[in-house]
């Protein structure tokens, strides 16, 4: 475990034996995460395997694989749940809420400033500030069409699954109460995902007898 | 004191079920928080993906942060102070972590053992793509005459069709360099981009 030398802080955590000071580092390394990456999980990934495979070397490349799998799987924010889950896997529970915590306070901080000081009646009442948001607007539009397609190509998309994210999208654009909830259609497509392989399973079992 | 249990609820739901990242918790959190509750209007929702941008940390947090500061006063005058704020951020940013950390921590034990189990990975290949439609229902929400043509105005409309064309290209294909040769643009530069041009087609 790599320590720094030149850190002259006194917190409680590292002044206990060896082990105390890798919650420092923990909380150091995904404070810097959660600090430095911009526009959300796919930019982050490679400074998460920067920081803890290549510099501490708190998990091997392979594991972190594993990890990355599991953690985009899951529910939550990806950033999030990719601290606890390292975390989890060096310290256990205070390993990651030590991870878990570094990684949302830098966003929290920044933005409660933002929200604090740019209030709407600001942002409406300023005619400059209005006008940079109505050229900013159109342009987030663009930055998330492009994760559409980046999206459909890695999910391997073909004639046969296309179907699934233009009707999942059409409905939920239409906003029509219930049915327009992303929740039910993910609910439909792991449940759907089940079945298809408990139906698969089944035949094979069949063949084999 | 009712809009701080409807939040914390609202969260915890976004949290549960954000499933595929950022851009795809967007449109869970745009329909909770614009369609479904009056808290924020739709100008303002845009506004807030835009600051997330061109501001570090994960699109979730920020969401949570910024709207846990703003719903209050926007449905309480009496709420409208930094420090009905700070505690609406508070409440939203631990709604939308503390179960899914629990969640996590849980889960990955379990699945990191049956990790090649063909039920699990059947129910990943079903999720994938219904996660691509829900990135693709955030955008298209969001192709409205609010963020679009806010002043009904035919050549702003077309100058926001231009921005939107010209950023797409920048940060999907990239700046063509020379031949067949394409540096891809960061978001933020292009966002960036897309505020000045805002400044000399709007603003002045």
């Amino acid at each position: 475990m790599k320590t720094d030398k030149t850190d002259t802080g006194t917190s409680s955590s590292q002044l206990s034996d060896g082990g105390g000071a890798i919650y420092r580092d923990l909380f150091l390394s995904f404070f810097k995460i959660g600090a430095f990456t911009f526009g959300g999980g796919w930019a982050m990934i490679s400074i998460i395997e920067r920081e803890i495979v290549d510099r501490h070397g708190w998990i091997e490349r392979d594991d972190f694989l594993d990890l990355l799998a599991v953690a985009q799987s899951l529910p939550g924010i990806l950033a999030v749940n990719i601290a606890t889950a390292v975390g989890d896997k060096l310290r256990g529970i205070r390993g990651s809420a030590v991870a878990a915590l570094g990684t949302i306070l830098p966003s929290f901080l920044i933005i409660l400033a933002i929200a604090i000081f740019l209030t709407p009646d600001v942002i409406k009442n300023n005619r400059t500030i209005s006008a940079i948001f109505m050229g900013i607007r159109p342009a987030v539009v663009a930055l998330i069409i492009a994760p559409v397609i980046t999206s459909a190509k890695a999910a391997k998309l073909n004639m046969k699954t296309l179907w699934i994210p233009l009707i999942v999208a059409l409905m939920i654009s239409l906003n029509l109460g219930v049915v327009s909830s992303p929740i039910l259609y993910i609910l439909l497509g792991g449940v759907g995902g089940f079945l298809l392989w408990w139906v698969s399973n089944r035949k094979l079992n069949k063949q084999s007898n | 004191m009712g809009i701080y249990w409807k939040l914390i609820w609202a969260y915890i739901k976004i949290g549960i079920f954000g499933f595929g990242g950022g851009y795809a918790m967007l449109s869970l959190v745009e329909k909770t928080v614009v369609f479904d509750n009056p808290w924020i209007s739709e100008q303002m929702f845009t506004d807030i993906v835009a600051i997330s941008q061109m501001t570090p940390g994960p699109i979730g947090i920020n969401s949570a942060t910024y709207i846990g500061y703003v719903a209050p006063g926007n449905m309480n005058p009496e709420l409208a102070s930094p420090i009905w704020g700070i505690l609406g951020s508070l409440l939203c940013t631990l709604a939308v972590t503390v179960p899914c950390f629990f969640l996590v921590l849980y889960c990955s034990h379990f699945i990191r053992r049956h990790h090649e189990s063909g039920a699990i990975k059947g129910i990943f290949s079903g999720l994938r793509p219904v996660v691509v439609g829900l990135i693709a229902s955030a955008a298209v929400m969001l192709m409205n005459a609010a963020n679009f043509n806010p002043n009904g105005i035919d050549w702003q409309l077309w100058s926001s069709i231009a921005i939107c064309l010209v950023s797409f290209l920048l940060v999907y294909f990239g700046l063509p360099v020379g031949k067949n040769k394409f540096l891809k643009i960061h978001p933020i530069p292009v966002i960036i981009l897309a505020g000045l041009t805002g400044f000399l087609l709007f603003g002045l």
